[in-house]
């Protein structure tokens, strides 16, 4: 099987502290992969490595090698921007753009880079909200609802029908749905399964059956470290290190 | 037994709250009372002087009754306008780059700057645009005045354009980010947006500070008896004006010159009126 992302021997640090200690990851190409571990294990910050977002926190520096497909994510002469566009970027909480409307927020990444007439705009538009599954709740305000009015839960998608308009080859989504009712979680995880077709997703969650219920693949982080990464069935039914075990069967954490 | 206890408790709190109440409505009705005994003062004296003649005719010479303040008007608007042509941009632009790149010794440098900026006394601003233009051009000037009050602009516009942008959340930066569009293109089209009603406000707080300022003009813009609305020549101002005729041992000069404070008043209130719808009218439902 294809690695989609291949990571070798990543080190991050805050400042003097370090966050990440030698990650080697490949991650599947077409497949979900879900991130899991304690709070302040190192996976927020183990994804904002992989599209460049790590340093643009004051003080925070990496090292190692990250590549998505043959782009060398820490080559040298690769710009932050070129990485992003190939990576799309879910946040934990919904954060549309205040000021633009939702067709705006949907288009800002083909628009604000200067690509796509009107016509394939338009098709952008309605083409991510479909995949988002948002289209038929907002397809008679697209452009006189600012993307700030909706509800918590149709913003995330929002959100992801924004990041999915750039059709990027990889998506990343830290802890989407932790911030949702069950209702819209729910929602949110039936378009995982079905983002999945198309793109490589990786996914933070701190929710185990969460992860359980949407990844393939599940790699689990304790202090920074990579403890276990394996199939998702493999992990929760009979995962090799004591520690995973003593996680998923809620010893700590 | 806890209910006596409770009692003197809910007591305690209430008596507590009264104070505190109590002392920053005082403190309201200290900062709003002199504001509407000076609005009240200006209006009951400048409106019996205060006509169609006042703002749309001349000043007629010392010992003549009647005339008005027409030039005054129209030089103050010229002055300020330009003075906001040069002000705003550099403000704004300062602005951005302090909240954007300036997080190091460069930033702090033209933070300090413009905090000592915004401590000169107005009167120095004026003896700098006086050595500045003035001096360079040979004469007085509407020009020279607009740029003594285009830079005293600059540090309040800078320092509060800076602060609202950094209130714009770390989410809606890295959302832009997230989809690779450039850190410049985030400014421009998601940061400043985003921000602009604060920067709308920061515009009219410059404006209403500079608005009433007589000392810069004083040796730049100078005042003129006469119509002028050349870039280069002296030109009258209201505040000027009202300077003027205040010195003057004659009542119906100081009639005029209230009528004039009124008039000045009046015009810096629409233009914070002006802005204040301008920014909180969102272009789309829900925006802001």
């Amino acid at each position: 099987m294809d690695a989609a992302i291949h990571v070798q021997k990543l080190n991050a640090w805050f400042g003097s502290k370090q966050a990440l200690f030698d990650i080697n990851l490949e991650v599947p190409d077409k497949r979900t992969t879900a991130i899991i571990g304690p709070s302040g294990c190192g996976k927020s910050t183990f994804v904002r490595c992989l599209n460049r977002m790590h340093e643009t926190v004051p003080d925070a520096r990496v090292e190692g090698d990250v590549a998505i497909g043959d782009l060398e994510v820490y080559g040298k002469g690769v710009s932050p921007v070129t990485v992003r566009r190939r990576v799309g970027m879910v946040f934990q909480k919904a954060n549309p753009f205040p000021t633009m409307s939702i067709y705006d927020n949907v288009a800002a990444g083909l628009k604000l880079n200067g690509f796509g007439s009107r016509r394939e705009l338009d098709q952008v538009v309605e083409r991510s909200l479909h995949q988002a599954a948002l289209w038929n709740e907002v397809k008679d305000d697209l452009k006189k609802k600012s993307g700030a009015s909706l509800s918590g839960g149709q913003q995330q998608r929002l959100c992801i029908a924004r990041a999915l308009a750039v059709e990027p080859d990889v998506l990343l989504m830290d802890e989407p749905a932790s911030a949702l009712d069950p209702i819209s979680t729910s929602k949110i995880e039936d378009l995982i399964f079905d983002l999945k077709k198309s793109y490589t997703v990786v996914i933070v969650t701190h929710n185990m059956q969460q992860a359980a219920r949407v990844a393939d693949d599940t790699a689990f982080f304790l202090m920074g470290n990579l403890v276990e990464f394996d199939k998702t069935e493999t992990m929760f039914t009979k995962p090799s290190d004591k520690r995973t075990e003593d996680y998923i069967t809620g010893r700590f954490g | 037994m806890p209910k006596p206890r409770s009692q003197e408790i809910h007591w305690r709190r209430r008596l507590s709250n009264g104070l505190a109440l109590g002392s920053i409505t005082v403190g309201a009705l200290i900062v709003t009372v002199p504001l509407f005994l000076i609005l009240g003062t200006v209006v009951i004296r400048g409106l019996p002087a205060l006509n169609w003649a006042f703002i749309t005719q001349m000043p007629k010479p010392v010992g003549e009754t009647g005339g008005g303040m027409a030039n005054a008007i129209v030089g103050s608007l010229e002055i300020l306008a330009v003075a906001s042509v040069i002000g705003v941009p550099l403000g704004i632009g300062t602005g951005i780059y302090l909240a954007e790149y300036g997080r190091n010794k460069w930033g702090n440098l033209v933070r300090f700057t413009a905090d000592v900026l915004n401590g000169v006394p107005s009167i120095v601003m004026g003896i700098t645009a006086w050595a500045l233009v003035v001096v360079t051009q040979g004469h007085f000037s509407l020009l020279a005045g607009a740029v003594a009050l285009g830079i005293m602009m600059i540090p309040v516009i800078s320092r509060t354009t800076e602060e609202v942008l950094l209130l714009v959340p770390q989410p809606i930066r890295e959302a832009a980010w997230g989809l690779g569009i450039p850190h410049w293109r985030t400014i421009v089209s998601v940061i400043v947006p985003t921000a602009s009603s604060g920067i709308l406000t920061s515009i009219m707080l410059a404006f209403a500070r500079i608005a009433g300022e007589a000392a810069p003009l004083m040796f730049t813009a100078l005042g003129n008896v006469y119509w002028n609305t050349n870039l280069n020549q002296p030109t009258a101002a209201l505040p000027l004006l009202i300077y003027e005729y205040a010195k003057q041992p004659y009542e119906q000069l100081h009639q005029q010159a209230w009528a004039g404070a009124l008039v000045l008043i009046t015009l810096i209130m629409l233009t914070v009126i002006t802005f204040r719808w301008l920014s909180g009218r969102g272009a789309i439902k829900g925006a802001n």
